[in-house]
């Protein structure tokens, strides 16, 4: 058994707004997109729109129990349960299966300051740690913090109790939560997934991780494929992307309208030798058969050498139209793959026949989605 | 012999396991350590204890990693124990395991030692702040920490070194992980989508910030002394879970495989169950209609009745909540009959290893069914009335059991179920 699956559901967020239209209107403007250079800087943020919580975490208790990247991703949750006609169906919410792509949880920053400092004169810095630590953390931050709170957040504020996984590993980790969402519903092991991933970029502790690894871009904004001359690099967005999949038959029963099909996913771990990355961009437009006259919707981070490689391919396909949408919300990691498919359903219901997200990790993980129109 | 369940899926069968906890390393330790009733619980010396309410655990200290930090013990632990399954299993060829790979990792961060250098190699010595973490780590010098502390990389490496296809999935879903991992590769074998798939859970976590989370959450056993009496799974007076640390892994494969190869079965995944629960963050819904709902739906995915179930592995974290609401769920499910069910909680020896302990009481579910000897649960001196249950009291027990149900619930209204059994029915 092989069924269709069609995307019934989409919420987006990031520095742009909080729907397709606004992303789209930026996309056509070529604008440059908003940033933060002056909270982190050197280092520059895509921060995300201020948002009125209440209209989808209605309960302060549960706007405070999270810290902002689980907000983000339950607010862009609600926003795609109310687009699929789901919000207010306890029912259909109740088997509804989740997969959310995420990272971790965020830290108390101050604390962490305060012990770095006083450590160092610590007579015993093990002892020392162990004081501060049970004095100073918050009991409830380690809610905040879990991968799998931002799957029970939203199980809690929106009452999505079918299967609740979470999938981590960066930008894969968005990748394979559409590929296995769709294979699920494709062999008919569930009609309705709600899937995506959210990412606050407006955190010292994850701009450590990717300056550990000198992944950051610090210079005055250039697009995601003007960077590599001066050695690449990415600037995170705060944003989060969920879409509600499900078979067409089930949306058809429920009279809910599809957005678009979404035809294939492919995700694979290429080993980054020089011409792997292309190759297997060109093997993944091939397995899942897209045209040339189809709009790339590009996650290129701007990482080099990896984006260049990703543009030259792109120029051997012949694409329509190519989005970066780095360019638009900055780089989302778990989240990536996930905004690209919102903004391709967004094109596809508005007259694009077909679409293609990639996906490219700035350091493993490449893959691409395509999607055609609904009808 | 059939090759399908009732159902016309692919039955699952599987070929090789592996397992490490503080008990020792590989099945035969820990299989002689859990049915002589032998706890791996002890006192840390990792690091200091003072200060600290809780200052036991299961930590796996044989095993050595470096630099030693949660995701390389993590990562030591998981290839111990899919060295141990795949060698079993001897599917495929070294290097070139014929399937994929999913596998439930601690969530990882930067810890304590890597802050503490980069606030040392930043030159700032009074009002350090991540500005300063920052300039350290711009110059280069600490590169190799982006990789180790990503999500990503432990699945990364296993899938390196043992050649198995496609993107690792790497997960969570915080205490149920491990069982999670299990599902993840039941589901893509059942949907024909690989042969094979290397299932696994790790979890070498122990360090103090993670001990202190779960401590001011109150979830912690306080009963240091002696540190091999603090796990009461079950008993009146429990009064928390013990961490613990461990791996274990399973090759499940398509069974109709396995057979034409002529691998050697050792039992089935016969069924899994699962349901959220939207109550709270910490707690099970009061009626436990999540944890009866992800039981029966396992018992039902195996074509089976309640009436099926010779064993309960349970999820016996030792938490006052959690055996509460597991015994509830199971008279539920099983009816009057689950008072005669012998049901016992491994954790009452090994602790609870948290990502890894549905995939690490999979696999004792299995050697249960193989060595017809059920593990008991230890440290069973005062009974619960609220829990009439047959909980294997501190003493190993032999008995014919053909079908399991391994429970695993966590965090964030997480419920997994499987059933496991020698034969399908």
């Amino acid at each position: 058994m092989m069924r269709e699956v069609v995307i019934t559901g989409v919420g987006l967020v990031s520095c742009v707004g909080e729907d397709a239209e606004s992303h789209l209107a930026a996309l056509a403007s070529g604008a440059p997109p908003r940033l933060d250079t002056t909270t982190f800087a050197p280092y520059a943020v895509h921060p995300a729109v201020h948002l009125d919580y209440d209209r989808q975490i209605p309960k302060k208790s549960d706007q405070r129990q999270m810290e902002p990247w689980q907000r983000l991703g339950v607010y862009a949750a609600g926003l795609a349960l109310e687009t699929a006609g789901a919000k207010a169906d306890a029912g259909l919410k109740g088997r509804m299966h989740l997969i959310v792509a995420a990272g971790g949880g965020e830290r108390d920053y101050a604390v962490d300051g305060q012990i770095l400092t006083g450590i160092r004169n610590a007579a015993d810095p093990g002892v020392f740690l162990n004081e501060r630590l049970m004095s100073d953390l918050r009991p409830t931050l380690f809610l905040a913090q879990l991968s799998n709170l931002l799957a029970g957040n939203i199980s809690i504020v929106h009452g999505v109790t079918g299967a609740s996984r979470t999938f981590m590993g960066e930008e894969s980790a968005g990748l394979d939560a559409i590929r296995v969402a769709h294979a699920r519903i494709a062999a008919g092991q569930g009609d309705i997934f709600l899937v995506g991933g959210a990412y606050n970029a407006e955190r010292p502790d994850v701009l450590l991780m990717f300056e550990l690894g000198g992944f950051l871009w610090k210079k005055p904004f250039r697009s995601v494929w003007d960077r590599a001359a001066e050695g690449g690099g990415f600037i995170p967005g705060s944003g989060a992307a969920f879409l509600v999949m499900e078979a067409r038959e089930h949306a058809a029963r429920r009279g809910a309208t599809p957005l678009a099909a979404l035809a294939g996913v492919v995700s694979e771990r290429t080993r980054r030798t020089p011409g792997a990355l292309p190759a297997a961009l060109a093997r993944h437009w091939a397995t899942l058969g897209a045209s040339p006259g189809a709009v790339v919707l590009s996650g290129a981070t701007g990482v080099s050498p990896a984006s260049e490689e990703e543009r030259a391919w792109l120029t051997t396909v012949g694409a329509a139209t190519i989005h970066a949408t780095g360019d638009l919300v900055g780089h989302t990691v778990e989240a990536q793959a996930p905004t690209g498919a919102v903004l391709a359903t967004a094109l596809l219901q508005r007259g694009a026949a077909e679409a293609v997200v990639t996906s490219v990790g700035h350091w493993r993980g490449d893959g691409a989605i395509r999607l055609t129109r609904a009808e | 012999m059939a090759h399908r369940d009732r159902q016309g899926r692919p039955l699952v069968a599987v070929t090789g396991l592996g397992v490490v906890t503080s008990l020792g390393q590989g099945r035969e330790d820990n299989w002689t350590a859990l049915t002589a009733g032998r706890s791996g619980i002890h006192a840390i010396n990792r690091f200091p204890t003072e200060a600290l309410r809780t200052t036991i655990a299961g930590t796996v200290d044989f095993v050595a990693a470096e630099p030693f930090c949660a995701p390389m013990l993590s990562e030591r632990l998981a290839m111990l124990a899919a060295e141990e399954a795949v060698g079993e299993a001897g599917a495929g060829r070294t290097g070139d395991f014929p399937g994929a790979l999913f596998i439930a990792v601690p969530p990882v961060e930067l810890e304590w030692p890597q802050r503490q250098a980069l606030a040392e190699a930043s030159g700032q010595n009074d009002g350090v702040t991540y500005r300063d973490l920052l300039g350290a780590a711009a110059t280069g010098r600490f590169k190799p920490w982006h990789d180790l502390f990503l999500f990503g990389t432990v699945a990364d490496r296993i899938a390196d070194r043992f050649g198995t296809k496609g993107s690792p999935i790497s997960l969570s879903t915080a205490c149920s992980s491990g069982a999670t991992a299990i599902q993840l590769g039941v589901e893509a074998i059942r949907r024909g989508e690989t042969d094979a798939a290397l299932c696994i859970g790790t979890d070498g976590s122990v360090h103090a910030e993670a001990l202190i989370r779960f401590s001011l959450l109150s979830a912690l056993s306080t009963h240091n002394d002696p540190p091999e009496a603090a796990a009461k799974p079950f008993a009146k007076n429990r009064d928390g879970f013990v961490m613990g640390e461990g791996a274990a892994a399973l090759v499940i494969e398509n069974a109709e495989a396995a057979r034409a190869r002529g691998a050697a079965i050792l039992g089935y995944v016969l069924g899994c169950g699962e349901r959220g629960d939207g109550f709270h963050r910490t707690r099970s819904s009061p009626d436990g209609a999540p944890i009866v709902a992800a039981i029966r739906g396992a018992i039902e995915d195996a074509g089976l009745t309640p009436d099926d179930i010779d064993y309960v592995n349970a999820h016996g974290t030792g938490t006052p909540e959690n055996d509460k609401m597991e015994s509830m769920g199971c008279m539920a499910v099983i009816g009057e009959r689950m008072k005669s069910v012998p049901i016992s909680s491994n954790k009452s020896m090994i602790g609870h290893t948290l990502t890894a302990a549905g995939a690490v009481e999979a696999v004792m579910s299995l050697l249960t069914i193989r060595s017809g000897r059920i593990p008991p649960t230890i440290n069973y001196h005062v009974p619960d009335p609220a829990i009439p249950l047959d909980v294997v009291p501190n003493e190993a027990r032999d008995a014919d059991v053909g079908i399991v149900l391994s429970n695993s619930f966590g965090f964030g209204g997480q419920n997994t179920c499987l059933v496991i059994g020698a034969e399908p029915k």
